[in-house]
Parts: structure tokens; sequence; C-alpha cells
């Protein structure tokens, strides 16, 4: 039963930290119904940026205590990537909004190979350890072991997730973030600014995406130029499955998604008697996506909405 | 008038058969270069049905690739005659199956393969397709790279390797051909190979489309309500799109396969499909010319600029090696040649034309 609620945590852990990407992607295709390819590109750069911050920071300040040091970096972080993203969506995404729906895409791709490129170019390919800056002692919970890292992630997830509800349901700009996604003519004529709407919306979801990157950098301890792939898909598979374009589908999606795994990766060793190993993991997320699409083809949470013509 | 489109043909066909002979002479890495634009022109034809013809965004389609290329890999190299005692008595001197068995069951394989990632999943709106299709070809590469125990069928990330040549009527293409005191490399042989196949893909690929079936397809694209609406039967038109696509994909991996002689899990990563995806929608989505243009361009050109980019590293002080400049022009491309020409760089005339005269 230990092995269970060891596999809970880890898979809540991992959970939060595809919620917090998938909620990106979410809003941006509730909005301009664009995949945004480029999303986990974000997370990458805000993983790698608030590495080299605090390598500055430790030499510049050795004495600071780590969770200063992690707050700060954090924050260069999301600075870092809210002028990407923003930059993204006004160079790339913004002039294609007529265009066929394909455009987008492609260039959504294109940019999220050249993100990787520049990355790669700046920060060099080699792996780079990702310093543990919390305190390394596990707490042991009856049995169930977690470390601070991970609570620092549980807790730094449901508080951004907080202040985003706030934030979409009782102000004035996520008033005008809700029109825009129902219906951006009809919210332009009330006096909503789409493309102000939008690019909010692309400065929202690259705070989250930096917040992600960092904390799954702490988690691995290691970061990258290609790390931004992989939780970009799951990401985007969490928001498909809760119901895409639905904020608390993207949250309940990306948890259960990490709980799938985490769960499934436990235990299917000892059902298939070592057959199938856990390096089967990445594949879970997809076959529960199929299964769920096929029974439930919006998603958990998706409103079951007439195709439009 | 007519005369002179012969003559262009005529011109045309006379420099395709000569490319590789001149380019033979530059060494044989210029005739490999052909030889994978004319693959990747094949795979992006058959993905043109899928995407280009009924709309249906599929972002996996390497899988198919794979499939062919590990049929056709399992079926003529020493691997499992190896692992199998069973299949090693059955075949002492090893499996060096036909051609016309391997790429038949191979095409039919992925076809099918296709069918059944179709059936489930067609009646998705268009962006699930797109992430559903994404997974299954994670899956298969997960698969392929993973299937090396308990029972060792793929070999693992270490890949199948000493495969067979292709050889048709005896002639060998695994090795020059002499012909008095001139010879064909063996690359060159390929690529008539290749070229002849594109010729047949294209021809079906042009008759698909202004068949029934192809305005079907085309209407189901533009409108599937309304196509259904006239009483097409939508879902069994999108699967055998998705069944005719893969098929092409089947085809062209049996190819790549018994081309490179090595295939390993590495060759079918997403980033592959996306690229197909790529070339289409540059080219110019439905539209054969363009897809073909577009198939050329983000394959060929980035490879000869491996050659060109030597000095530019000097330059950098081996910051940008060629790999990664090649990367960071294809990523150019797709933005900026989508930026000026959302539609593609070659785009069908005829697409649209209804909305302009509106």
């Amino acid at each position: 039963m230990d092995v269970f609620f060891q596999q809970v945590i880890n898979g809540l852990v991992m959970g939060s930290m595809y919620a917090l990407v998938a909620l990106g992607y979410t809003m941006v295709y509730g909005i301009i119904n664009l995949i945004n390819f480029a999303h986990g590109e974000v997370l990458m750069v805000g993983a790698l940026t608030s590495w080299s911050a605090i390598g500055m920071m430790r030499d510049a300040m050795p004495g600071a205590p780590g969770w200063v040091i992690l707050i700060l970096a954090t924050l260069i972080a999301c600075v870092v990537a809210v002028v990407l993203n923003y930059s993204i969506e006004k160079i790339a995404y913004r002039p294609l909004r007529n265009s066929p729906k394909l455009a987008p895409l492609i260039t959504a791709i294109g940019m999220s190979i050249l993100l990787q490129t520049l990355a790669m170019i700046i920060w060099k390919p080699n792996y780079k350890a990702y310093p543990t800056l919390l305190s390394s002692t596990p707490i042991n919970m009856g049995g169930v072991v977690i470390t601070p890292t991970q609570v620092m992630i549980l807790g730094v997830t449901a508080v951004s997730l907080a202040i985003l509800m706030w934030l979409v349901n009782y102000t004035r700009l996520g008033r005008a973030m809700r029109a825009t996604a129902e219906n951006p003519r009809v919210a332009g004529l009330m006096g909503v600014k789409p493309d102000m709407v939008i690019s909010a919306t692309f400065v929202i979801g690259a705070i989250l995406a930096a917040i992600a990157g960092v904390m799954y950098a702490s988690n691995y301890g290691t970061a990258q130029h290609a790390m931004g792939f992989l939780p970009g898909l799951k990401a985007f598979t969490a928001a498909v499955f809760g119901g895409i374009g639905n904020l608390s589908g993207a949250v309940i999606g990306g948890i259960l998604l990490g709980l799938i795994e985490a769960i499934g990766s436990g235990y299917i060793g000892h059902l298939t008697g070592g057959v199938l190993g856990s390096h089967y993991t990445d594949i879970f997320a997809f076959i529960v996506l199929i299964i769920v699409l096929t029974l439930r083809p919006s998603g958990l949470m998706g409103e079951r909405v007439a195709d439009r013509a | 008038m007519k005369n002179n489109k012969t003559l262009q043909y005529i011109l045309i066909g006379a420099a395709l058969i000569a490319l590789p002979l001149i380019l033979q002479m530059f060494g044989n890495a210029w005739v490999r270069i052909a030889d994978m634009a004319l693959l990747y022109i094949l795979l992006a034809i058959g993905l043109n049905i899928v995407v280009g013809y009924a709309g249906l965004l599929d972002l996996g389609y390497v899988a198919f690739f794979a499939v062919g290329a590990y049929m056709y890999g399992l079926l003529s190299s020493p691997h499992l005659t190896n692992t199998f005692a069973w299949i090693a008595a059955a075949y002492p001197n090893g499996m060096h199956m036909p051609i016309w068995l391997i790429v038949p069951v191979g095409a039919a394989l992925a076809g099918l393969f296709g069918m059944l990632l179709g059936a489930p999943t067609l009646k998705l709106r268009g962006d699930y397709l797109a992430i559903v299709t994404l997974g299954f070809g994670e899956i298969i590469r997960v698969f392929m790279n993973n299937l090396d125990h308990p029972v060792n069928i793929t070999n693992g990330p270490k890949g199948l390797d000493q495969i067979d040549p292709i050889s048709i009527f005896g002639l060998n293409l695994g090795k020059k051909l002499v012909i008095g005191d001139f010879e064909i490399a063996s690359v060159s042989l390929y690529y008539y190979l290749f070229l002849s196949l594109v010729l047949v893909t294209i021809l079906i690929s042009h008759r698909l489309e202004i068949s029934r079936i192809g305005r079907a397809w085309m209407a189901i694209r533009e409108d599937e309500i309304a196509a259904k609406a006239m009483g097409l039967n939508t879902r069994n038109l999108k699967l055998l799109a998705f069944g005719m696509g893969a098929t092409f994909g089947g085809v062209s991996g049996a190819m790549f396969a018994g081309f490179q002689g090595f295939i390993s899990p590495e060759s079918f990563s997403l980033m592959e499909s996306v690229m197909i995806v790529a070339m289409v929608v540059l080219g110019g989505l439905g539209y054969l010319p363009g897809v073909i243009l577009g198939a050329i361009l983000l394959s060929a050109l980035p490879e000869v600029l491996r050659y060109v980019a030597g000095p530019l590293q000097e330059m950098t002080g081996g910051r940008l090696d060629s790999a990664i400049l090649r990367q960071l022009l294809v990523a150019l491309a797709m933005i900026v040649i989508m930026l000026m020409r959302p539609r593609g760089l070659w785009p069908s005339p005829e697409h649209g034309k209804s909305l302009k005269t509106k």
C-alpha cells in the first residue's frame, strides 16, 4: 500500500506541473483556436534562464539562502518568458489571424524548432545539473516520502491556480477573456480589445509555463534545450483530456494524467510479470487519451458543441 | 501549342534522367541527396492525400513510414533468423524475401494500421485528430524502442542492420552497374527506382484527385456537414483517405529500409512527421506541384547547405555547426514563408475560387 501512496504523491507532483502548462495551451486554444506548439519551449526557456540566473546569483551573493535565490530566479525566468511569448504571438501568430487554419500551426512548429535551436546555441546542448536549492532531506510521512521541492511544487501550483481562477472569474480582464473566447466579434462590439486580450493570454500562459519550467527542472535536477518537448506534449494531451478551452478541465486533466502515469508505471511491471517495464510510461498518456476521446470526444469537461461551419 | 507542351515534357524527362549521371561526377553524396528528396516527395504526396485532399491533420504520419521500413527490415535482414531458431530452421539460407512480396505486405500492413487508427478517431474534431495521430506516432516509436525484450522482435534502439539492398528483375541495386566502360553508381540506380515510383504515385494521386472520390474528399475538407448532407458517406471516405495515405507511407518506408540498409527508431521521430506536414503545407496544400516543390525544398536544400556551412562554422568559432545551422534555417523558412504566403509557395489555383467570385 505504501507504494500506492508514494505513487499518488509523485503523480500529484507531476500532474500539477502538467496542469500549469496545460492551462497555457487551453487558454490560447480557447481564444484563438491555435495549438501553440511553442509553449513547451517557453517552459524550457524559463528553466534554462533560471538556471543561468541561479548560477550568477550564487556567485554574486554566496550567503543568500536557497529559497531567496529560487524565488528571484523564478521571477527573472517569468520576465524573460513573458517577453518571449508576447513577441512570439506578435511576430508569428498575429499576422496570420485570418489565414487558412494550418498556416499558424506551421509557424508555431517553426517557432518551436527555432527556439530549441537558439537555446542549443546559447546554452550548449549538454545536460545541465540543476542545483537543489531547498533542503534535500526528504520528509517521511508514515512510509511515504516527499521532498521539500515536491512540497514546494504542490504549494506553488495551488497558489498559482487560485490566483488564475480569481483573475479569470472576478476581474475586468478575466471577463474580457471569457467574452473573447465565447465570441470575439461580439466581444469587440462590447468594447473589448481582442488584440489586448490575446496578448494578455499569452503573457499569463508564459508566467505559468516559466513557473512550471523552474519546478520541472528542480524536480528532475537537470535542464536541457530539448526538455520542453515531452512536458509540452503531455500538457497538451492533458488539456485535450480535460476538454480543450476549459480551464478547470485543464487542471483536472493534468492532475489525472500525472496520477495515471505514476500509478501505471508503478504497477505495470508487477501486473505483466516484468514483461512491460516502466519505460512504457510515456505511452500511457496517449493510450488514455485515445480511449477517452473515443468514448467522450470533447474531453472530460468539454461542452458538446456542434461543429461550426 | 500542344507540340510545345510535348517538347517541354520530353526536355524535363531528359533532364530528370540525366540528373544523377551529372551529379555522380561530383560525388555520390549529391546523388544521395537527390534520392532522399525523391523519398520525401513520395511521403509528401502520400500525406497530401490525408491532409491536402481530405483535410485531416495527421501528425503521426511517420508511423506508417516506420511500419513499412520495419516490415522490409525484418523480412530481409538476418535479425529474425538469428533470434528465432525455428525461423532459422525454416530458412537455412536466411530470409531474403523478394521485394515483390515485401512491398505489398508492408504497404498492406501500413494501410491496415491507418484504418485501425482511423476507425475510432475519425469522428473527432480536427485538432483532436492531430493530437491522437501524434500520440500514435509516439506509441509506435516507443514500441520499436522497447520490443527487444522479452522477445527480441525489433532489436530495440540498436535497430536492424545488414538489410538486403533492393533487387528488381535480378538487378541488384546495391551494386554499381557497369555497361561497357561506363558505370552507373548504386545510388543512381536507386534514383531511377525512386523516380519511377514518384511518377507512378503522382499519376495515382492525380487520378484520385479528379475522380469522384477525390471530389468527395475535397467536399469533406471544405465543409463536412454539407458533404454529409449531400449524401456522402464521410466516415468511409475519411477512412479510405487515411488508409491510402498510410499505404503510400508504407511503400516509401520499405524503399527507405532497402536504400539505407540500416534502420533504427531514431529515424522515425516526431520531428520527421512534422517535417513532412511542413513540406505539404509550405508547398501548397492539396496541389501536387506545390507539394513536390515543398518536399524538394525542405529535404534537399538543407542538405546542400551542409556543404556551404563549413566557412560559416569557422567564422562563428564552431558554435554554429552545420546540423544546427540547418535546423535554424528550416525553422526560419517555415516561419517566413508562412508569414509571406499563408497558402503555401505554389498554392492550388482552384482553391478558394468560389469565395473570390462571390
